[in-house]
């Protein structure tokens, strides 16, 4: 149940020289070259415009599509494991989708049990404990026994959340969290993902390793994150938001909505 | 600006997530489906036995009331209705040309190897079968089965293993209560229309016209068609359906190919029953 602490030396993901396929074509890359290694306890966030890959990326990360070039490794361990034999590497990885990606025919409770029930198979009182108190965390207790049909999108994406966190992830890759979110709910995401990465209570103290993706950078700054950028096939990794604020780039400063960019009709969207 | 940019203004289809699931089932298109989607439901069906088992076995009753318990009603029916139409009438010409003797053979030949599986299969098919299609279809083109594989959840473990174990033995045991109906409900016309059989006799020539074989290859036959039928329905729903409007056609199809592959499965057992006896 308590996995081994990671080595500071050994990278919790690491990328070398990956290509990124699309998951709808496979026989298309989004991303090359992808040199990247994401440290334990970091918090970090890819920003990119829609469809540049960030979603094929985070899938990439968590193991679920091979790259189509290069060596991917998780905790150490050679990615992607489909098979057994890297279940436990996979399994400290939680992995947020856009939408929640709950299962329709599950109450909010019975989606945020399921991967609890199936690896550990707890009593049922040790289970129903663990599930409330994630539900509360997440303040889902209300909508508990609600399926995924009648919740707003708010909340499908918060009770997503609580699903990949039941298992005490290390690692949690979230795809933008913030879209779609009304104000509120964003703000409650920044604070409990910040809260997550410094080392909160409900996962023993032990700083959460946070990769989120983002359209838009602005919400992200005051939370001061690392930053990577997936612009014109490529990841760019920034020192710090100084090194942000000067590119004179027009994808950069469109991410962080520095000026709205001119769009020629012509072009097409 | 063409006539036509507005259509790449409309919203894409749906998440790259929802896509997701490919890794595995690419695999398996490569290495030819179906046939492989059986090895691989098999493989892990008895590697995976023990494995989470408080949540897949509830799974599998589920299963097994959904495709057994929940279809008898249907099914006495349909019994009730076989016995009529065919052994009824059956009776009626052998006692007419005299031959009231072959009754248990022709019972045992007709219902008991022949109509009665094949009948309870493409029942099955039609009830249950198409629903799997449907329901695993939505669950795929929603993004569930890559919300499963993100969780570490074996979607073959999850998703089919339960379907098959619940086709599998409904199956059986709703053929041999379709064949026990029916034999009784003929036999009950039969007595109707004043043939001169008594029920000890057309029990005697049952008994005389089955064998042990009879047993053992009922048993696997029925199993063996609802394997058949969970595996392709499943593999329909799973495979194929990225996006919802692919559903209807994965139904479609997987109703055509199930039907086929029961025909070519009662077609082995032909053989299997006139090579043993």
């Amino acid at each position: 149940m308590t996995p081994s602490a990671v080595s500071p030396l050994v990278p919790v993901l690491e990328l070398q020289d990956v290509a990124v396929p699309s998951m709808t074509d496979p026989s298309v890359t989004v991303a090359e070259h992808i040199d990247w290694s994401v440290g334990a306890g970091e918090f970090w966030v890819v920003a990119g415009p829609q469809r540049s890959g960030k979603s094929d990326l985070l899938m990439l990360l968590a193991g679920l599509m091979a790259p189509a070039s290069g060596s991917h490794h998780l905790f150490g361990g050679v990615m992607p494991g489909f098979g057994e034999e890297r279940l436990a590497e996979r399994l400290r990885l939680g992995f947020v989708f856009e939408d929640g990606q709950l299962f329709g025919r599950m109450t909010v409770a019975e989606n945020v049990a399921l991967p609890l029930r199936y690896h550990r198979e707890p009593a049922r009182e040790a289970l129903e404990h663990r599930v409330r108190a994630m539900l509360e965390l997440t303040e889902l207790t209300a909508f508990a026994n609600s399926t995924p049909a009648n919740l707003a999108r708010n909340w499908r994406k918060r009770a997503g959340l609580a699903r990949a966190l039941i298992l005490q992830p290390e690692v949690l890759l979230l795809d933008d969290p913030l879209a779609g979110l009304e104000a509120r709910h964003g703000a409650w995401w920044l604070q409990f993902l910040a809260a997550a990465s410094r080392g909160a209570d409900w996962l023993d103290g032990r700083p959460l390793t946070i990769v989120a993706s983002a359209s838009d950078l602005r919400p992200w700054r005051a939370r001061s994150p690392r930053i990577a950028c997936l612009i014109e096939r490529q990841l760019r990794v920034f020192r710090d938001w100084q090194e942000l604020d000067q590119s004179g780039e027009t994808r950069v400063r469109e991410l962080l909505n520095a000026e709205l960019p001119v769009i020629d009709p012509r072009d097409g969207i | 600006m063409s006539e036509t940019q507005f259509l790449l203004r409309m919203p894409q289809p749906r998440s790259l997530s929802s896509q997701l699931g490919r890794r595995w089932f690419l695999s398996l298109l490569a290495i030819q489906g179906l046939g492989a989607f059986a090895l691989i439901t098999l493989g892990v069906l008895i590697r995976k036995l023990r494995v989470a088992r408080s949540v897949v076995w509830p799974l599998m009753r589920r299963e097994i009331v959904r495709s057994g318990v929940r279809l008898l009603p249907m099914f006495l029916f349909v019994a009730g209705v076989l016995g009529l139409l065919i052994i009824g009438q059956t009776v009626s010409w052998l006692t007419r040309v005299g031959a009231i003797n072959y009754l248990g053979s022709i019972m045992v030949v007709v219902v008991v190897r022949e109509l009665g599986p094949l009948l309870a299969a493409l029942l099955m098919l039609a009830r249950v079968g198409t629903a799997h299609v449907v329901e695993l279809g939505t669950t795929r083109a929603l993004g569930e089965v890559e919300a499963l594989e993100a969780l570490g959840i074996d979607p073959v473990h999850y998703l089919v293993v339960p379907r098959v174990v619940g086709m599998a033995v409904g199956l059986f045991s709703l053929t041999v209560y379709l064949i026990l109906v029916a034999l009784l409900s003929g036999y009950l016309w039969a007595f109707l229309q004043d043939v001169p059989l008594l029920p000890g006799d057309y029990f005697d020539q049952l008994a005389g016209a089955l064998t042990y074989v009879d047993f053992i290859l009922l048993a696997l036959k029925t199993a063996a068609f609802g394997f058949i039928i969970a595996i392709i329905t499943c593999y329909h729903g799973l495979a194929q359906p990225l996006r919802l409007e692919e559903v209807s056609r994965a139904t479609v199809r997987a109703v055509a190919q199930a039907t086929v592959a029961c025909a070519l499965l009662d077609a082995v057992f032909i053989i299997v029953y006139l090579t043993i006896g």
